[in-house]
């Protein structure tokens, strides 16, 4: 995101008498007053709100809605729910990483086709990037489960192909899991890779083959490692919600391949074990922290924000 | 080499993106082809027979035309209530120096950032602590719509801010206008097609989010948790219609705001 969120810097000298900063920003109280509101609803139910979250991971696990909790720092909720979950949590960050990668490939060729190939008609192809994404997530995954399903034409295709056996099916496999949640999260992957192979100036990629690059020299030495921001923030952008996912698991995959966002839902919902559900949920986020920062730091970027 | 091999070389690339976006508009062409099936029984999803009976009748189950109701409800006061804070909040970020203003950008793009299971539950967890967890409802739905669209909300109109020429706003002032004057007539004309985009996209996020919704909607219903409830049992054919007809509303509001970018574009030059 590093397009939106760098705030361009206003060069010309302020109209407001007061304080003609460099930035040309005004100061004083009125700034203040604009981000209030926001900034409050932010700190109520965002900041507040993973208090919370930390708080109900170390209640007491014999509690329960009717008799209440108790603040009992049970860090063993966290060794527990690890315990019975941990398969669950580690199938999310294979499926959302591997989901990354196939979104990264297809993503590429798309954003790189707009960015250079498209010519006059970049916009339209911007546009129908995300067309379909305004129809509902939930009833295009179910789309999905026609598609694959065990008479449908995909399946009978390989088939005939003896890619797949006479019995073998996609629905309800890890496949079917990771192409829902590839196809789910592939604009989040496309615009920031547009963004930035966009900024491209085609003349260093031309200077290259000027020097007798070849094509793919020149991709790899010039325009890969100029897009790269674009890479980075894209997989985020995808990896961070794929793997928070349920939805894909449970509409295309079968209880074999329970996603952990699942099995916090469930426990929130169905066994009402609050603290085994906001341990793992804090497990998963610190997981993802950690993840990201390895990652962003290997990758060299830091001017994601 | 033969000519249209030469020619599949030279544009491999266009032809690939082309095909990538191909296959995203697959599963909506399923959608639009199930809204006009007539399944041969309840739970059968292959395609029966061509009728135009769900478009006809696209409320045959009244609970997901209620479920469609509220989402829109829901939807229309959140992207209210997210524009106006976010669009202040945007204001101040890019027109404003005060102190604590990168921990302030910080704590704008991490909503966006948290997965929606982790921003869901710890809502939840909130819920639950402050007694608040037997009135779970519309108006907590309203709660976390608004909280995770405002952060969209705040970078789409920070961007429209920060690209924006500001020598408009000096000439203006230069020529004596004061700066309501100069707010109304200068820079919020030339802001709002960002602030309108914010709110269609938070708009689309709210009536859309099943996971934030699912943890804190208690017994009400939105429109994807119709659609996931019914997933199991079988889906009648009208979620289809509802599909196709989101997808057709989406796509005349970008023609229609393209066509008037472009009319925009010509009166200025």
């Amino acid at each position: 995101m590093t397009s939106t969120a760098g705030v361009a810097p206003l060069a010309e000298t302020d109209v407001a008498p007061e304080t003609p900063a460099e930035t040309g920003r005004r100061r004083g109280r009125t700034g203040y007053l604009l981000l209030l509101p926001g900034l409050l609803w932010l700190a109520l139910f965002f900041v507040v709100p993973f208090y919370s979250l930390v708080a109900t991971s170390l209640y007491d696990p014999a509690g329960s809605d009717f008799r209440g909790y108790e603040m009992t720092w049970a860090f063993g909720n966290y060794v527990d729910a690890l315990q019975e979950y941990w398969r669950p949590m580690l199938r999310s960050l294979w499926y959302g990483g591997l989901a990354t990668l196939f979104c990264l490939v297809l993503g590429y060729v798309l954003a790189y086709a707009i960015a250079f190939k498209a010519g006059r008609w970049k916009n339209l192809m911007l546009v129908l990037v995300v067309a379909p994404f305004f129809t509902s997530f939930l009833v295009r995954t179910l789309s999905w489960k026609l598609i694959l399903a065990d008479d449908g034409w995909i399946v009978d295709g390989l088939q005939l192909l003896h890619v797949l056996g006479d019995d073998g099916r996609l629905l309800a496999t890890p496949v079917a899991v990771v192409a829902g949640l590839t196809y789910n999260f592939l604009p989040f992957m496309v615009l920031p890779l547009y963004a930035s192979l966009d900024k491209i100036d085609p003349r260093l990629v031309e200077a290259s083959s000027d020097l007798y690059a070849h094509p793919a020299v020149g991709f790899f030495k010039v325009t890969w490692p100029l897009s790269l921001p674009g890479v980075v923030s894209g997989t985020l952008l995808t990896f961070i919600p794929a793997s928070g996912d349920y939805i894909n698991a449970e509409l295309l995959g079968s209880p074999n391949q329970r996603m952990v966002g699942g099995v916090i839902q469930s426990l929130f919902t169905d066994a009402n074990d609050y603290p085994a559900a906001a341990a793992l949920s804090m497990v998963l986020m610190v997981l993802i922290v950690v993840m990201v920062l390895v990652y962003v730091r290997r990758a060299g970027t830091e001017e994601l924000l | 080499m033969s000519a249209p091999v030469r020619w599949l070389r030279e544009h491999l690339v266009l032809v690939l993106g082309l095909l990538v976006l191909a296959y995203t508009f697959v599963p909506i062409a399923v959608v639009v082809l199930m809204s006009f099936n007539e399944p041969a029984s309840r739970n059968v999803y292959a395609f029966g027979s061509f009728t135009l009976d769900n478009w006809a009748n696209p409320c045959a189950d009244p609970s997901m035309c209620d479920a469609l109701v509220r989402s829109v409800e829901i939807g229309a006061l959140s992207t209210l209530v997210a524009t106006v804070l976010g669009t202040l909040a945007a204001f101040a970020l890019v027109r404003h120096d005060f102190a604590g203003r990168s921990a302030t950008n910080l704590l704008v793009f991490l909503p966006m950032a948290a997965p929606e299971i982790v921003l869901g539950s710890s809502l939840l967890a909130l819920f639950v602590a402050t007694g608040f967890s037997g009135q779970l409802g519309f108006w907590t739905i309203f709660v976390a719509h608004v909280m995770f669209c405002l952060s969209f909300v705040v970078v789409a109109v920070r961007a429209r801010l920060a690209g924006m020429d500001d020598h408009l706003e000096q000439a203006a002032m230069d020529l004596y206008a004061t700066p309501a004057q100069t707010f109304w007539r200068v820079t919020f004309p030339l802001v709002f097609p960002g602030i309108l985009g914010a709110a269609l996209l938070s708009f689309s996020l709210s009536f859309d989010d099943f996971i934030i919704t699912n943890l804190n909607a208690g017994t009400t219903t939105t429109f994807p948790m119709y659609v996931w409830g019914v997933a199991q049992r079988g889906v009648p054919m009208q979620v289809n219609v509802i599909g196709a007809v989101m997808f057709l509303v989406s796509v005349v509001v970008v023609v229609l705001g393209e066509v008037g970018n472009r009319r925009r574009v010509r009166a200025r030059t």
